[in-house]
């Protein structure tokens, strides 16, 4: 898969700006950002449901913009919201979309089979979905998008609304395709799931702000070291510490507050005297590793204004 | 386009149908109430039109003479009053729509020789029925005085007496001229044209508002499949409707079918095309099935009640209004129905309709499909 220079413009606003993007097979490729920063927009164009204003995706080495319907026969596309027919059978739903991706009536039973198997759905072929639980929808909306063996998976925010059960589960079930050669291109705001990727690329506000493997992106992104500091009261804390000297960044992460200095260690002393001086009760203060939220937050907030990063999160 | 891909959805619409109560309930019951309405809603002729009389005379010749009042099956004669005040009232109040008063010196000057006049009182709000009545007193009144006037000559000596001119009436296609053999087909066509419109207007604003559109279009699936696909169903549907209806209004109505039933067929297949196209269209441009079930209701009921010729024949429209008849499917199906039940003339004479139906159904099905292919983008 290749995306070179991609726009997408709704009127004035630009949903996606000038993305670039490549995948290899077997490769679990995530996009990474909030809502509303392109990521869905994307993904619809490269599965030929959108249009783009500009620029080129060849996806499975063909042109999407050129032959949207041979693209769609080698790729399986799961959407945010559950789309799978809810007033169909479990059966009857993959007997539709085996319908739709032509899958020779010689295969339909062992593909049914697979789907069954994996969705964890064996005995329950006559349900009604629309009965199912949120889990197992999941994975026969999962196993309707893959039953004919595309080379290239698109997932919408998969495990939006799944328990966390239910999440490994799928996970394994996207790491047992790749491994078998399929390109996975999954976008999801889950910074965890963000962890099982193989590579992510971050998106805001339509453009693309960094990209790499995990451990890449958690080492190269933060301009200085980070500490974690847990303190009372958090809102004064965050003012003060904004504008603390040394500080180069400060967010808040849960009940704790992140902040980005050049040296860790030294750090220590002087910001537990500054916030007592600003009448802030620190509880705890130590040197961290970066997640790639502290990642996010650390690219954002150099693309918006300052003290917007916070709210996106 | 591939068939496996249409008959994968026509398979999947059928299920979906069967499911839903609502749309079970919308082809069987809504034809059947439909006709029932308006089958006996509607009706042109005046009957028993309620009327009171006045005798100011009270003589043997009055009361002959309102006798054949009593004996018309157009009028009902409901009570004799003996003051004006009364009658006014009656008028007012709409007990009557018709008052007879016969003057107080009725035989005196019928047996004088000289002229007479009764007086008829019309309620005219409704000028047609009021026309209608008025048409009917005269000629209850008119054949009396012509049997008095033959009674007299006959006194007199002549033996036999001959009008001098008398037309010989035969009504074609509705012999009796009820009103009811011309609106039933009419009901048929009106029946169709809001049903088939609903029958596929939701199907796609449903697929948008469940999300379901999104996998299904991310599927091959062409533009093309996908109506067809939806539209095979319904088409049977329609059809067994429009049989249900015309069967309503043979059997129920006791219509008349006097054409082909083949010309019957390829006449209704074609109109449901457009109409379930149309349908199509309005649920493909609405993207929520509330809107495209209001766009439905106005684009097909209104139009296919005042525009098709169902109640005001198109060439006594105004030129603007018989132009916009043109493009109003229903128009032709009314003339192919009204043709078929009432006429039975050969094919020939219909290719005309016939192919505006053809044309207007393809033209939809292209529509239809381009605009669905637009909204993507």
């Amino acid at each position: 898969m290749l995306v070179r220079d991609l726009v997408k413009r709704f009127g004035d606003f630009v949903a996606v700006d000038h993305v670039s993007l490549e995948a290899r097979p077997g490769e679990i490729f995530g996009f990474l950002g909030p809502n509303g920063a392109g990521k869905s927009t994307t993904i619809r164009i490269l599965c030929g449901l959108l249009r783009p204003t500009s620029g080129e995706a060849m996806v499975a080495g063909l042109d999407v913009a050129r032959r949207p319907e041979a693209v769609r026969q080698k790729i399986g596309y799961m959407s945010q919201k559950f789309s799978l027919y809810n007033d169909l059978k479990v059966m009857e739903n993959i007997r539709f979309f085996a319908g739709m991706y032509s899958v020779p009536e010689a295969a339909m039973a062992e593909r049914a089979d697979w789907v069954l198997e994996m969705a964890g759905l064996r005995g329950r072929e006559s349900a009604l979905t629309g009965t199912l639980a949120t889990g197992w929808k999941q994975r026969l909306a999962l196993g309707c998008a893959v039953l004919h063996r595309p080379s290239i998976l698109f997932l919408d925010e998969p495990t939006s609304g799944v328990d966390p059960v239910s999440r490994r589960q799928f996970w394994e079930l996207i790491h047992r395709m790749a491994a078998d050669g399929v390109t996975v291109f999954v976008t999801t705001h889950y910074m965890d799931e963000a962890e099982y990727c193989g590579r992510l690329v971050l998106i805001y506000r339509g453009k693309v702000v960094a990209s790499g493997s995990p451990s890449e992106l958690k080492s190269g992104a933060t301009k200085g070291e980070l500490l974690l500091i847990e303190c009372e009261p958090l809102g004064r804390a965050l003012d003060a510490l904004q504008t603390a000297p040394g500080v180069l960044d400060a967010a808040i992460f849960g009940s704790a507050i992140h902040v980005v200095v050049p040296n860790a260690k030294e750090a220590i002393t002087g910001l537990t005297k500054y916030l007592s001086g600003h009448q802030v009760t620190v509880s705890k203060i130590e040197p961290i590793s970066p997640t790639l939220e502290d990642v996010f937050v650390a690219l954002t907030t150099r693309q918006a204004e300052p003290g917007e990063a916070k709210k996106v999160l | 386009m591939r068939l496996h891909r249409l008959a994968a959805i026509a398979t999947k619409e059928v299920l979906q149908i069967v499911r839903d109560v609502r749309s079970v309930a919308i082809v069987v019951a809504m034809p059947i109430a439909m006709m029932l309405a308006f089958g006996y809603g509607i009706s042109l002729d005046v009957k028993h039109l309620p009327v009171y009389v006045f005798d100011r005379e009270g003589s043997q010749q009055s009361q002959d003479l309102l006798k054949q009042f009593r004996a018309s099956e157009y009028f009902d004669v409901k009570k004799a009053v003996d003051n004006y005040p009364a009658l006014i009232r009656a008028l007012d109040n709409g007990a009557c729509k018709l008052a007879i008063v016969v003057p107080h010196d009725f035989s005196l000057r019928l047996n004088a020789g000289g002229p007479v006049s009764i007086q008829a009182l019309i309620d005219a709000t409704d000028s047609n029925t009021a026309n209608i009545a008025l048409a009917y007193s005269q000629a209850v009144i008119q054949t009396y005085s012509q049997r008095l006037q033959v009674d007299w000559v006959q006194r007199h000596g002549q033996r036999k007496i001959r009008p001098p001119i008398s037309v010989e009436a035969r009504t074609w296609f509705n012999e009796s001229l009820e009103s009811m053999v011309n609106i039933v087909p009419g009901v048929v066509v009106i029946v169709m044209a809001v049903i088939g419109v609903f029958l596929t207007a939701l199907t796609i604003a449903r697929e948008w508002e469940r999300g379901t559109m999104e996998q299904l279009i991310s599927t091959p699936v062409t533009e093309l499949e996908l109506m067809l696909g939806k539209l095979a169903p319904y088409f049977v549907i329609g059809m067994l409707d429009t049989c249900l209806c015309v069967g309503f209004g043979i059997l129920w109505f006791g219509v008349p079918f006097r054409g082909s039933w083949s010309i019957f067929f390829l006449a209704s297949a074609l109109f449901l095309i457009v109409v379930l196209s149309l349908g199509y269209f309005f649920s493909v441009v609405a993207k929520s099935q509330l809107a495209a079930s209001q766009i439905s209701l106005l684009a097909t009921f209104l139009p296919a009640f005042l525009l098709s010729g169902f109640l005001f024949p198109i060439d006594q429209m105004p030129v603007a209004v018989q132009a916009v008849t043109y493009i109003m499917p229903a128009r032709y199906y009314m003339d192919l129905i009204r043709n078929v039940f009432l006429k039975g003339s050969p094919i020939t004479l219909l290719v005309k309709e016939l192919l505006a139906l053809a044309f207007l159904s393809c033209l939809l099905v292209v529509v239809a499909t381009r605009i669905f292919k637009k909204k993507l983008t």
